[in-house]
Formats: C-alpha cells, structure tokens, sequence
C-alpha cells in the first residue's frame, strides 16, 4: 500500500509542503525519510511503470519515462539527496530546508522527462529553487553571485524553449530524445545544455556562485545541476564529435586556474568542470564503451565531489572560511573529516579501489580505442593535473601544510556519518565496479582491473605526487595568496559594466551638447514682449514646431 | 575564528621532522619500485607513445611541473587583489547615487 507508480520528484514536492508544515523538531527526520522512501518506491515500481502523462494545453507532458539510463540517475539523485540531506540535518534555515527538498525533486523530474516541454519546466526548477541555496548564505557577496547564477541559468532555460519549440515546428516530435547536432533548433537546445554542463566559456556561473553557498547548500548544488545537463547530452547528443574536443578542452583549462585558486571550495568547483570534460567527452566520442564510461563517471563524480564538499563545508561550518592561505593543521582536531577528504581526493585522483579509477579508465580507453591520440595525451595530462590539485593541494593545505594554529572541533555528528556513508561508497564501488557496472544502459564488458591499467595509472599518480614534492622542496611551488584570478567573468563583471559606464558618459554628454544647442536658438529666436502680444509669440514657435514635423514626415514619406 | 593553540599540546605526528623525512624516504622507495616495475613486467602497448620506457611516471612528473610553472605565470597576467570585484561594484554604486 505504501509502494505506488509515482513520478519520482512527486514524493519531494508533497514532502516539501508537508515538511514545512511540521514542527521544526520534525522537520530534518521527515525530510531524511523521503529519499529512502522515494528511493524504495523506484526501485518497486520502475520495472512496472505503465508512464505517467499529463496534458498541459494541448500537450502531453510525459513524466515517468523510465529506461536504464533514467533508471540509473535515479537511483543516483536519490542517493545524493540522501547524503546531502544527512549533511545538512543540524540545519534550522525552513529556506534552505524547503529549497533542497525542491532542487532534488527537479532534478529527479527532469531525468524521468519523455519529452522537451516536461524538460523545461524542470530545467527552469532546478535554476529557480537552488538559487536559494546561494541567496541563503545571506551576504551581499552571495546575493550578487546568485544574481547572475540566475540569469545564466534563465538564459539556459530561455534557449531551451525556444530549441524545443523550433524542433517540434521542423519534426513535429517534442520527444526527448536523440536529436544530433544538424539544425538551428538543435544548436540551441546544444548550447543550452552547454550552459548547465559548464561548457567553457559558459562555466562562470559555477565558479561564481558555488563557493558562495552554504555550507550544506553547495553539497546540493554538487550534485545535481551539472548532471542533469550531463544527462541530457547523453541523451540528445552522444556521438556528436565536437563535444570530443570541448570535453578536452573542460578537462585541461580549469585545472591551471585550480592551481592558483585560494578558495578551497572554488578549487573544487574547477575541478568538478575537470570532471565533467571527462563525461563530455565520452558522450562525444559515443562508443558504448564512452558512454558507460561517461555515466559512470557521472554517478562517481556526484558522490566524491559531493564527499569533497562535504569535508571543505564542515571546515567552513567550524572556522568560517575555506581559504587555503589561512588554513592548515586542521588534523590535529578533525581527524575523521581529514580522513574523509583523504578518501574522497583519493577517488577523484582515480586511485585503483576508489571509485574514479573504475569509471574515467573506461573514458580514456575509448579515447584510445577511437585512435585519438592527441586527445588522449591531454586527458592523461587533466588525470595527473587533477590529482595534483584536488588529490594532494586541497587534503595538504587545509588539514597539514604549516600549523595555521586554527584548532576547530571535529564536524557535527551528522555530517561524519553522511561523509562516512559517502567514502564508504566511494570505496566500494571502487573495489566492487560490478555494482556500478550492472546499472549500466548499454552493453558493457569493460574490465578495469588487469595489470597494466593498475601499473600505470600508479606511476602516474606518484609520479604526479612526487613533482609536488620536488616543486614544495624547491620552494617553486606557488604559495597560496589571497587574491582574485580573472576568468571568463570578468567579461560581465567588468568589461561590460564598464563599457556601459563609458557609453552612458558619452551618451550623457552627447545629450547636454544637444540640449544646449537647442536651447541656444529657442532662446534666440525673436522675443515678443509677453505682455502686449504673448498668444503671437507662442503660435510662431508652434507653428514652426509643426512646420518642422511636417518636413520630417514628408521625408519619411518619400518612397 | 582565531587561533587558540594551547601551549602545553603535544606535537603532533606530523610535527616531527623526522617522521616526515620517513614518510618521504617510504614514499621515494615506491616510486623507485613503480619506476623499476616498468621494465620487469610486460604491460600492454595500445598507442606508440606507451612505447616509451616508463612513459606514465616521466609523463606523471613532466605534466605537473609543467601544470604549475605555467599555473605561476599565468598568476602575472591574471591575479587582482581580494576585492577586485567588490571595489568595482562600491565604484558603480557610488556613481549611481
């Protein structure tokens, strides 16, 4: 009686209003319930599901549209909700309570989407509910980068709509599906999904506004955002080969800037970009290998990112900042969160027995299966990069380096066991690939453990390790400062306010010059004593205001 | 938060040199062990580059260095004080008024 065939993002939607109007006491225990339960109810129901349909003037919005690859992101969101939710238990904020529940809920709605409209409704959710995430921090700071997280991620939506309505004008199908990059509506549809899977140049607003979130609320934007646009490319766009080549260029740019970046969180955020460049490109080369490979990494990549979220929020949570300049010996008094951290920079470092190790191999065999050498030398460059950056800068500078004489308590008893419960599956799904590997969509034989994968991928890593040893010993490894490195952004935080400044100068004076010139002959014109002939004065200059307009319109007339 | 080191801790593990300095030396021993690894076992050749003796370690080392020099002097070009941005927005808001 409890087990029905239900849209997934049902149970939190309902959940969100009965939640908020429960007692506080109750609130976190209920919300902590509604994966689990939604989580069971999928995994009942999927094999049943009849689909759900609802008609919305004149379509037909399709919203249980269940195979394995939504199957597989399902059960995905309803872990990371879980976790997340776990994390953020000691939360009082009804704000970012409701909003979570909501976030989740949309990304779930969005990956049982049968057709582009249901899409877009949950695509513009996802923007309009983890926003608040953002905002909740409660800083003007925050309240900025929400701002224009905002408005890209409304661009994102904008262009989807219009995408989806140009492709029902050309095929006459709403239907979400394989759509290949050929027409106009098709490139929009692209490029929309490019905004949310942080495609370069379009990636600021994840750089922007996912170190400014809360603590617990940037474990939430993690998760789901970037996965669902992962999703969708997956879907409508595997094969197309330019995602190759933007998926190599994601990998390899972000991690300089994670190099030099002092806000621990913000190296993570660059480092998620990294990690999607690995997804984007499997999508792209589309190989059933790639594929898998690609979604796989997706459902590691939610839970080791949202791990290293979770130790650098519970740093925030105790000291109040993430910067990696003011940090340090953090150890000494969060031993469990510094092992956790190890853990999870173990697995995106793609360490063999961590869970990255069994997913992004099977990207990189593609790579080489399709003969892109090229490409596959870059990759390899991003996997020793990443572990540099996110393995070794982000475990070293918080919780060793030099003693910053910071001596928090160790984290909340909550966010040890959702950190707990994610390195342990960070683990096991690192020793036991067959897990992850049967929930796979398509066919699949791949096997990450033999020999020379183990070897190598070794060498790299300690090798990887060792130039940051020898770089530390040197003193040639670039200190952590304090300071602010210029990205795509500033193309709309600083050039286009300041080329609108400048305009609005010239403008402005332009303005004044005519204006006085203008004033310069009204008054010149003849003056007529006001007293004597006041009314003649007046229709002159009427006269000659009409005779004017009526030249302007002659000339406007003219064929 | 401030910083409240109790003068009478005891230093930690990592406090001590000389653990460090061990931790290195096992730490070099695995990667001469990795290194020399390369040339006693057979490990499969997909593309001409694996043909490179130890080509992953060399390739592991070269990226990382070559990842930060170039990291540091994008720095040059790149860096601005902590409150690039704020200043600019206190600017604007002040010629708005």
């Amino acid at each position: 009686m409890w087990i029905v065939d239900l849209p997934p993002f049902l149970p939190f939607f309902i959940g969100a209003i009965i939640a908020l109007l429960l007692p506080p006491k109750l609130r976190p225990v209920f919300m902590l319930l509604i994966p689990v339960w939604g989580g069971l109810n999928l995994f009942f129901t999927h094999s049943l599901s009849q689909g759900v349909n609802w008609q919305l003037m004149g379509f037909t919005l399709e919203l249980m549209n269940v195979d394995k690859l939504s199957v597989m992101f399902g059960y995905l969101f309803h872990i990371a909700a879980f976790l997340a939710l776990l994390f953020a238990l000691h939360v009082k904020d009804p704000l970012q309570q409701i909003a979570s529940l909501l976030y989740a809920g949309s990304a779930l709605g969005a990956v049982f989407s049968g057709d582009l409209l249901s899409l877009f409704l949950f695509w513009e959710l996802l923007a309009l509910t983890s926003v608040w995430l953002v905002l909740a921090r409660r800083t003007d700071r925050a309240t900025r980068a929400a701002m224009r997280y905002l408005l890209l991620q409304v661009l994102s939506g904008v262009l989807l709509l219009a995408g989806a309505l140009l492709h029902y004008r050309d095929t006459g199908s709403l239907s979400f599906d394989h759509i290949g990059l050929s027409s106009v509506a098709s490139w929009l549809l692209f490029i929309a999904f490019g905004i949310k899977a942080a495609f370069p140049g379009l990636h600021t607003w994840l750089t922007d506004a996912y170190p400014e979130a809360t603590a617990t609320g940037t474990v939430f934007l993690s998760a789901f955002t970037t996965k669902v646009a992962i999703f969708a490319l997956a879907r409508c766009f595997a094969g197309t080969e330019l995602l190759i080549y933007i998926g190599a260029a994601m990998t390899c740019f972000p991690i300089f800037y994670a190099v030099i970046e002092n806000d621990l969180r913000k190296v993570l955020a660059y480092s998620l970009i990294n990690q999607l460049g690995f997804m984007v490109c499997g999508i792209g080369i589309g190989t059933a290998l790639a594929l898998n490979g690609a979604v796989a990494h997706a459902f590691n990549d939610v839970i080791f990112k949202g791990l290293l979220f979770m130790t650098m929020g519970a740093v925030l949570h105790r000291v109040g900042h993430v910067l990696g300049s003011d940090l340090g010996g953090l150890h000494k008094t969060m031993p469990r969160t510094t092992m956790f951290c190890i853990v999870g920079a173990a697995s995106i470092s793609a360490f063999p027995l961590f869970s990255g190790f069994v997913s992004k191999s099977m990207v990189m065999a593609a790579l080489i299966e399709q003969g892109h050498d090229i490409l596959w030398l870059m990759l390899l460059f991003a996997s020793a990069g990443v572990f540099h950056h996110a393995g070794i800068k982000i475990p070293f500078f918080a919780f060793f380096a030099h003693d910053s004489g910071l001596r928090p308590k160790e984290a909340p008893l909550n966010m040890q066991l959702a950190m707990f419960g994610a390195a342990v599956l960070c683990i096991a799904i690192g020793s036991n690939p067959q897990w992850l590997y049967q929930l796979l969509p398509w066919e699949n034989s791949y096997v990450p453990y033999d020999l020379t994968h183990t070897l190598t991928q070794l060498q790299l890593l300690f090798f990887s390790a060792l130039a940051f040893v020898w770089l530390n010993k040197q003193g040639m490894y670039p200190p952590e400062l304090r300071s602010v490195n210029l990205d795509m952004e500033w193309f709309y935080r600083r050039l286009l306010p300041a080329t609108a400044t400048r305009v609005r100068g010239v403008v402005s004076t332009l303005w004044c010059g005519l204006r006085d010139w203008v004033m310069d002959h009204w008054h010149a014109m003849p003056q007529m004593s006001p007293s004597s002939s006041y009314s003649a004065a007046q229709l002159t200059r009427r006269m000659a205001a009409v005779l004017a307009i009526l030249l302007l319109l002659s000339y406007l007339s003219l064929p | 938060m401030t910083p409240n080191t109790d003068p009478n801790e005891k230093p930690g593990f990592f406090d001590k040199p000389s653990n460090v300095a061990w931790i290195l030396r096992i730490f070099y021993a695995l990667c001469i062990l990795l290194f020399v690894t390369d040339f006693v076992v057979h490990r499969h050749i997909y593309t001409s580059w694996e043909e490179i003796p130890a080509f992953y370690a060399l390739y592991g080392f070269v990226a990382c260095v070559v990842l930060v020099l170039i990291a540091k002097q994008m720095r040059h070009v790149l860096m601005r004080s902590e409150t690039y941005y704020d200043k600019d927005t206190e600017e604007e808001s002040h010629v708005d008024r």
